[in-house]
């Protein structure tokens, strides 16, 4: 089945043809529009081919989605909007960065985790460390330098 | 405690973690086998929800429909998006014109079809529909949230989304999923 | 006959294989010198074993022995002699073979550069690597046969993906595996001490080259893939956070801590359990690196056929090799003491908080790459984890690390002044700062500003090392040459290296300042994009061995003056009916000239276009990593692990 499905996903990468340009015509003509257009595709995961995001991709459902995505704000709406229309099609998978929310609270706080944890380990480890042995007393130094130079 | 205990048990942590990897991975595993997991695929965002709203012009000679004529008969319909540009749709052909002869409503939308070509593909390979509406711009699925072809949505009399199918729909499917969630709504 | 003849010397490599596993442990636990000796010779012999069963696959792809199934399934007689080679390891039965051959060929190296290895310690590293080959062998030989047969034979097979018809791809998978496998090694020598329950300044010692050669190789081997990325796949990108690269990319991170650990376990007998752990760490990374890509369990464009029964095979592999180190690391390191002590600002404390901060970076990554599966697995959810992601979590962490990076080595062992470290640094600072502010104010861009103030302070760091091993401007003039000259190259090579990061990351900041458009134009027409002007002079067809071009030619200038011809290309390959972009990309070591061409339509073309200011220095930059790696190594110190040879003969025995 999910064969089948692979299959299906290829042949739509490649019916837009394997040219890994955009079309000039498709950029808007304000700049600023456009920028925040490319940012926002640059958010957003091309679901046909693997790991690349809308912007990037020359599969048809990119193209499509790009176009309404440039739709979409020229008719006003705010990056948020937008993002929230393309979610309420597609799910938080759609989304390159996840969402912060109660299920991926591990997710954005494993920089800080990963570093405490090391940092504690650390301290623990010094902790634990055994004394370095105590200095020789007089007597056992005369006994060592006895053995050492008969 | 003592160090020395302490160590030990922090020293665990290590095999731990990669314990706790590998069950993981052999869990994830075992359903990608049952077919339970599929990293490329994705959920329906419509389960539990309305159809999206839409009309969409016809396929001659059929006449287009909208999302209120497809629930306008007060029983379960599947509405399914084909292509003629798309393989499994020819190798589910069949199973669709069997649900047709079971009586099971097809509401078929050609996307991103040209007119002749789909005509094309319904003369060889029979059209199980009950209508054939057009959505040449694709925007209609994407307000299904599709990302393939096809794709099919088992609507209920209210016009509830109940399942999706991404992929060509196979007897089997049919049999262990379509039909009994068909009859459980009816 | 040869395929049969390589699928025997696989079988046999199985068989020395195991008995490496067996008889050099069982040696080294009583003390046995002969089984102990047994250790390197069974290693060359399945080293022999291997090679000839490779060579047995390269050649049925050589001659077109279509009755093999991998040759029928993956190669095509249209093919040019170079990628019916290369085309050996481009898909998974062959790879495998490969992984095999190159951990064999470890065997074998340990055999014959490790001969002033106390032979407990080398018997007990060639054991646990022929415990390790003889898994990858058993699954090689049944569950991912390469030599398996297809009768009849077909006429013409089906060839390779045009996609990896490329020289830069043909050769990353051998450089990128040696990298992997050849932390085989560090993993051997951990385990080893672990067995022998010491851990000791010698191992330190003896640790470190084997390590610096691995990640010389992994380093060029992840290079080597982004820089393949960046001009085949049409649109300048380098590095994407794709599962398969973030697989690389752990190990290469936790092999950078290891190589810094053993320093300090070899001057100071510190640091010993996490140099162990690192050991084995990285190269766990490196085998879990390969189920993942196997398995099919992630969403990446680089995934191989996936079959869940080879990775359950897998899975198990792993389960006995990593569960099997961790469980003894678990077992035997708390026992390990630490002999020398240090302050919390010393060297020893800036390589700690090195280990942190790259373990810390592998930690997050690997977070981010297993995330959608973990989260789908525990909650259902169906999430995706980007390059968006990584960059707001890892930029944080290397900010820090790149900091420390200068002052590290300045700092004495034992225990520093910070204070005074820090003075010694403050012409590196205030260049730093002052390219800082001029990229600021020049290009208004506080990505590329950072980053090439970061690139300084690396790179000018990485010279302070040598100022104040040379004592510069305090000495007299001769006697800092004298000193520089009289500087062993591991001092070179940790400059170099540092060095070499640091323009890596230039090359990084400076890609954020490219200039990139897509225009449709007719022939003759001009643009101007980047400072240059771009003319497109035509369009023509071109043959190819197995493929027909569509190329154009474009004529860039700068003030009136050609600056470059480029012709990029369009690729249509009958056998597979695939369509592959070829980039033309002209370089000057300071930017690159990149056109990509696109559709055709109404009579005009569509090209990319891009300039990419410092791109080249991005892989400039590994390749100094990886020289300074190679200069660590040359050292003679490092190489052979023992005093200089004209003492050898006061060399003492271990005393076992």
């Amino acid at each position: 089945m999910t064969r089948l499905f692979a299959a299906i996903l290829v042949l739509l990468a490649l019916t837009g043809g394997a040219h890994a340009v955009s079309d000039p015509a498709e950029m808007l003509a304000n700049p600023v529009l456009e920028h925040r257009a490319e940012a926002l595709g640059s958010q957003l995961r091309c679901l046909v081919c693997q790991n690349e995001s809308v912007e990037q991709s020359n599969a048809d459902l990119a193209k499509d989605l790009r176009r309404i995505i440039r739709q979409r704000i020229v008719a006003g709406e705010s990056d948020r909007q937008v993002m929230a229309w393309m979610v309420a099609r597609y799910g938080d998978f759609i989304r390159l960065s996840p969402p912060f929310d109660a299920m991926t609270l591990l997710l954005w706080f494993a920089p800080a985790i990963a570093v405490a944890s090391g940092v504690g380990a650390a301290l623990l480890a010094r902790r634990g460390r055994a004394a370095p042995p105590a200095p020789l007393s007089v007597a056992e130094r005369e006994h060592l330098d006895a053995l050492l130079d008969p | 405690m003592e160090a020395l205990t302490r160590r030990r048990l922090l020293m665990l942590g290590p095999l731990a973690i990669a314990a706790g990897a590998g069950g993981a991975g052999a869990a994830l595993l075992l359903r990608m086998q049952e077919g339970r997991y599929d990293p490329h695929a994705l959920p329906s965002m419509l389960i539990g929800k309305k159809l999206p709203v839409f009309t969409l012009p016809g396929q001659p000679p059929s006449a287009g429909f909208s999302s209120a004529d497809v629930t306008a008969r007060g029983r379960p319909a599947v509405v399914n998006f084909f292509a003629s540009w798309c393989v499994p749709c020819v190798e589910e052909a069949p199973t669709l014109a069997a649900l047709k002869r079971d009586g099971v409503p097809l509401w078929g939308i050609a996307y991103k079809d040209k007119a002749d070509a789909t005509a094309g593909f319904l003369d060889r390979h029979g059209d199980p529909y009950v209508r054939v509406a057009r959505d040449e711009s694709g925007t209609v699925g994407i307000d299904f949230g599709l990302y393939g072809v096809p794709e099919s949505y088992l609507v209920d009399a209210s016009g509830i989304v109940r399942w999706r199918w991404a992929g060509g729909l196979s007897p089997d499917i049919v049999h262990q999923d379509l039909l009994p969630k068909m009859r459980a709504l009816a | 006959m040869t395929p049969e003849l390589g699928h025997f010397a696989l079988a046999l490599a199985v068989a020395l294989a195991c008995a490496q596993a067996v008889l050099p442990l069982w040696g080294a636990h009583n003390r046995d010198p002969r089984l102990m000796a047994s250790g390197p010779a069974l290693a060359l012999g399945q080293l022999i074993a291997l090679a000839t069963s490779f060579g047995c696959l390269v050649w049925s792809g050589v001659t077109d022995d279509f009755s093999v199934s991998n040759v029928a399934r993956y190669s095509s007689s249209l093919e040019p002699l170079f990628y019916k080679i290369t085309g050996t390891w481009g898909n998974h039965e062959g790879s495998i073979l490969l992984w095999c051959l190159i951990l064999a060929l470890c065997g074998g190296v340990v055999a014959v550069f490790g001969r002033d290895l106390p032979s407990a310690l080398r018997a007990r590293v060639i054991g646990v690597l022929g415990f390790t080959s003889a898994g990858f062998l058993l699954f090689a030989l049944t569950a991912s046969n390469p030599f398996t047969r297809v009768w009849p034979p077909p006429i013409q097979g089906q060839s390779i993906n045009p996609l990896l018809q490329d020289p830069g791809l043909a050769m990353h998978p051998p450089i990128l595996y040696a990298g992997y496998v050849g932390f085989a090694i560090p993993f051997a020598f951990a385990v080893a001490a672990l067995l022998e329950g010491r851990v000791d300044a010698a191992w330190g010692r003896w640790v470190r080259p084997w390590t610096l050669a691995a990640w010389c190789l992994l380093t060029c081997g992840i290079a080597l893939g982004s820089w393949w990325s960046y001009y085949v796949l049409g649109w300048g990108g380098y590095w994407f956070w794709d599962p398969v690269e973030n697989a690389s990319l752990l190990p290469w991170l936790t092999g950078t801590a290891l190589l810094h650990s053993a320093i300090v376990v070899e001057k100071r007998e510190a640091l010993k359990i996490w140099t162990v752990l690192l050991a084995i760490g990285t190269f766990s990374l490196s085998l879990s690196g390969t189920f993942l890509v196997r398995s099919g369990l992630l969403n990446s464009v680089h995934t191989f056929a996936s079959d869940p029964t080879r990775g359950v095979f897998i899975l198990a592999l792993l389960a006995i090799v990593i569960g099997g180190s961790l469980l003894l690391f678990a077992l035997r390191a708390p026992v390990l003491s630490a002999a020398g002590v240090f302050a919390p600002v010393s060297r020893e404390g800036a390589i700690v908080l090195n280990n942190i901060l790259l373990c810390s970076l592998a930690a997050v990554v690997l977070t981010g790459t297993m995330y959608p599966p973990m989260a789908e697995l525990l909650f259902g959810a169906k999430l995706s984890v980007g390059p968006p992601y990584f960059h707001d979590t890892v930029i944080p962490l290397v900010a820090p690390l790149f900091a420390a990076m200068s002052l590290g080595p300045i700092l004495p062992w034992k225990r520093a002044d910070l204070g005074a470290a820090l003075m010694k640094l403050w012409w590196a600072a205030l260049a730093a700062a002052l390219v800082g502010i001029a990229v600021g104010f020049g290009v208004r861009d506080a990505f590329a500003a950072l980053g090439l103030t970061a690139a300084t302070w690396m790179i000018l760091g990485a010279a302070a090392q040598l100022v104040e091993r040379t004592r510069l401007f305090r000495l007299p003039w001769r006697a800092s040459r004298e000193r520089l000259g009289a500087q062993p190259l591991a001092v070179w090579g940790a400059a170099v290296a540092h060095a070499g990061m640091g323009v890596t990351i230039a090359g990084i900041a400076g890609m954020a300042l490219a200039s990139s458009s897509v225009v449709a134009v007719k022939t003759g027409q001009t643009v101007a994009l980047g400072g240059y002007d771009w003319t497109l002079l035509g369009l023509h067809n071109a043959p190819g061995p197995d493929y027909v071009s569509r190329v154009a030619d474009l004529r860039v200038t700068r003030d009136g003056r050609q600056v470059a011809l480029m012709h990029p290309a369009r690729h249509d390959f009958t056998v597979q009916h695939q369509n592959i972009s070829d980039a033309s990309i002209i370089t000057n070591g300071m930017r690159d000239l990149y056109a990509v061409l696109g559709d055709e339509r109404d009579g005009q073309v569509v090209l990319r276009l891009h300039v990419n200011l410092m791109a080249p220095w991005i892989w400039l930059g590994a390749l100094v990593m990886a020289l300074g790696g190679g200069l660590s190594l040359a050292d003679r110190r490092l190489r052979v692990g023992a005093p200089a040879r004209r003492r050898r003969a006061a060399q003492t025995v271990p005393a076992e």
